[in-house]
C-alpha cells in the first residue's frame, strides 16, 4: 500500500476508525531527519503492503492533529491499533526497530 | 531471495557522508560495493544549513544527503537500510551482521559517525520528546514563546541561544565552563541578544515535570533558587562514538571511543578502514568536507590493498 497523506479532517475515517494496525508519521519539510525517516516509512509501506496502513501528518498543515498528540519532536511515530495508541516513538528509528513494533501489534491483534 | 551469503569487494557500514563517499570512488574503481546504514544521512541531514561544502553556498543538510545518495547508487554501489550488529573477523574476509542477513566483505570500511551525547541523567529519557531535545533545528519550532534552556558552550549552543532568541522571551544558556568556546562571529551575535542569559559554571542535574518537563534543578543558585522553569531544554554538549561494533572487533581506539586510523584510513586490523566522524583523521576536524576525503581516500587504499592481494 502506497504512504497516505493524513490530515486533520481524514484522520479520523483513515487511522481512528481503521480495523487494524496503522504507522504515522508526524513530520515537516524543513526537518532534515525527517528526510532520512521517509525512504524508511516508504520501505515499510511496501513491505507490508496491505497488512498495515502507513501514513503521513505534516504538523505545519495539521496543528489540530499535532497538538492533540503532543507533538514537540520530530519525526514522532505512533503506531495505532484498532485507533489506539499502541507505540509513541520519537526521533529517527532503523527499519528493524519499527517492523518489530509493528509485528508485535500485528501478533496482539 | 538467494539465502547464500554475497561476497563484496567492501562492505561499507554507515550512512553518512564518508560512508557514501567511499561508496562512489569505490563503484568508480569497479569494486563490488555495499552500503549498510541502519538510516541514511548522519548527522549530516540533521544540518539546517551547510554553507562550507565547495560549490554549494548554503544547502539543506538532507538535501546534500539524497543528493550524495543518489550519486553512490548511479556510481553504482549498492545501499540497504538494515542495522549492523557485528562485524567478527574470519579467514580472509569479514562476516557483517545485520538484523535480517548477513554478508561477507574483502574488507570493511566503517564510517559509524557519531551521535549526540546525552545528559546521563536517569530522567532524560522520560522527558525525550516532552521538553528534552537534541535537534534544535528539527524541535525548535514547537516552542516559540515558551521558556528555552540551552545546554552547553560550543558553536552547536550559541547557534541555538541566537535562535531561540529571536521566538522566546527568555533563553538561560546554561554552561559549566566559565568561557563560551564558540567562534567569534557567533560570541558577537550572542552578545547582542539582550534576552539571552547565560549561566557560567552550572550543571543540570534533575529534570522534573509530571508529563513533560515543567523545570530543571541546576547545582548552583540563579536568583536565589536552584530551580528553573522551563518547557523546552536543548542538549547541545556534542558528540560521541558509538564503541558497540568497533570494541568488539577489537579495534584500537581512544579513551574517547573514536577509532585510532593511519593516513589511509587503515585500522590496527588488516582489512579493517575507518572514515568520518568515529576516526581521528583529519585533526579531529569533523565536517562534511573532511568526512568526504575520509571516505576516498579509504576506497582508493582498499583499491591498492585488494590489487596487491591477488
Amino acid at each position: 500500500m502506497s504512504v497516505v497523506d493524513f490530515n486533520d479532517s481524514n484522520f479520523k475515517n483513515e487511522v481512528l476508525d481503521f480495523n487494524g494496525v496503522a504507522l504515522v508519521d508526524f513530520w515537516a519539510p524543513w526537518c532534515g531527519p525527517c528526510q532520512i525517516m521517509g525512504p524508511i516509512i516508504d520501505e515499510i509501506a511496501a513491505n507490508y503492503g496491505e497488512k498495515i496502513k502507513v501514513g503521513k501528518v505534516n504538523v505545519d498543515e495539521n496543528k489540530e492533529l499535532a497538538g492533540k498528540y503532543e507533538i514537540m519532536s520530530i519525526p514522532s511515530l505512533i503506531i495505532f491499533n484498532y485507533g489506539q495508541i499502541a507505540e509513541k516513538i520519537v526521533g529517527v528509528q532503523p527499519k528493524e526497530i519499527l517492523k518489530e513494533k509493528i509485528d508485535g501489534c500485528l501478533i496482539k491483534k | 531471495m538467494n539465502k547464500g551469503i554475497d561476497v563484496w569487494d567492501v562492505v561499507v557500514v554507515g550512512g553518512g557522508p564518508a560512508a557514501l563517499t567511499a561508496a562512489i570512488y569505490a563503484a568508480r574503481y569497479n569494486l563490488k560495493v555495499l552500503v549498510l546504514a541502519g538510516v541514511f544521512g548522519g548527522l549530516m541531514a540533521e544540518a539546517h544549513k551547510i554553507c562550507n561544502f565547495p560549490s554549494e553556498k548554503s544547502i539543506l543538510g538532507s538535501e546534500l544527503m539524497t543528493r550524495m545518495k543518489e550519486h553512490a547508487e548511479e556510481s553504482g554501489a549498492s545501499l540497504r537500510l538494515a542495522m549492523v550488529n557485528r562485524v567478527i573477523k574470519e579467514k580472509g574476509s569479514f562476516r557483517v551482521v545485520t538484523n535480517s542477513e548477513e554478508v561477507l566483505g574483502k574488507t570493511v570500511i566503517l564510517a559509524l559517525g557519531t551521535s549526540h551525547r546525552k545528559l546521563s541523567l536517569p530522567s532524560e529519557k522520560k522527558y525525550l520528546g516532552k521538553g528534552v531535545s537534541y535537534c534544535f533545528t528539527c524541535d525548535g519550532r514547537f516552542y516559540k514563546g515558551k521558556r528555552v534552556g540551552i545546554i552547553g558552550g560550543s558553536d552547536a549552543a550559541i547557534t541555538a541561544a541566537i535562535y531561540f532568541s529571536d521566538i522566546c522571551p527568555k533563553v538561560y544558556l546554561i554552561y559549566r565552563g566559565d568561557k563560551l568556546r564558540a567562534e567569534h562571529a557567533w560570541l558577537e551575535n550572542l552578545a547582542k541578544k539582550s534576552n539571552v542569559e547565560v549561566l557560567y559554571q552550572t550543571n543540570v542535574v534533575d529534570l522534573l515535570g509530571e508529563k513533560k518537563l515543567e523545570a530543571v534543578m541546576i547545582d548552583k543558585p540563579h536568583q536565589e533558587s536552584n530551580k528553573i522553569l522551563l518547557d523546552g531544554l536543548f542538549v547541545q554538549i556534542g558528540e560521541v562514538p558509538d564503541r558497540a561494533i568497533t570494541e568488539k572487533l577489537g579495534l584500537s581506539l581512544t579513551k574517547e571511543g573514536f577509532v585510532k586510523i593511519d593516513i589511509s584510513g587503515r585500522t590496527n586490523i588488516e582489512g579493517v578502514w575507518a572514515a568520518g566522524d568515529i576516526t581521528t583523521g583529519s585533526s579531529g576536524f569533523r565536517q562534511v568536507i573532511t568526512a568526504c576525503a575520509e571516505g576516498a581516500i579509504a576506497s582508493q587504499d582498499i583499491f591498492k590493498y585488494l590489487k596487491e592481494k591477488k
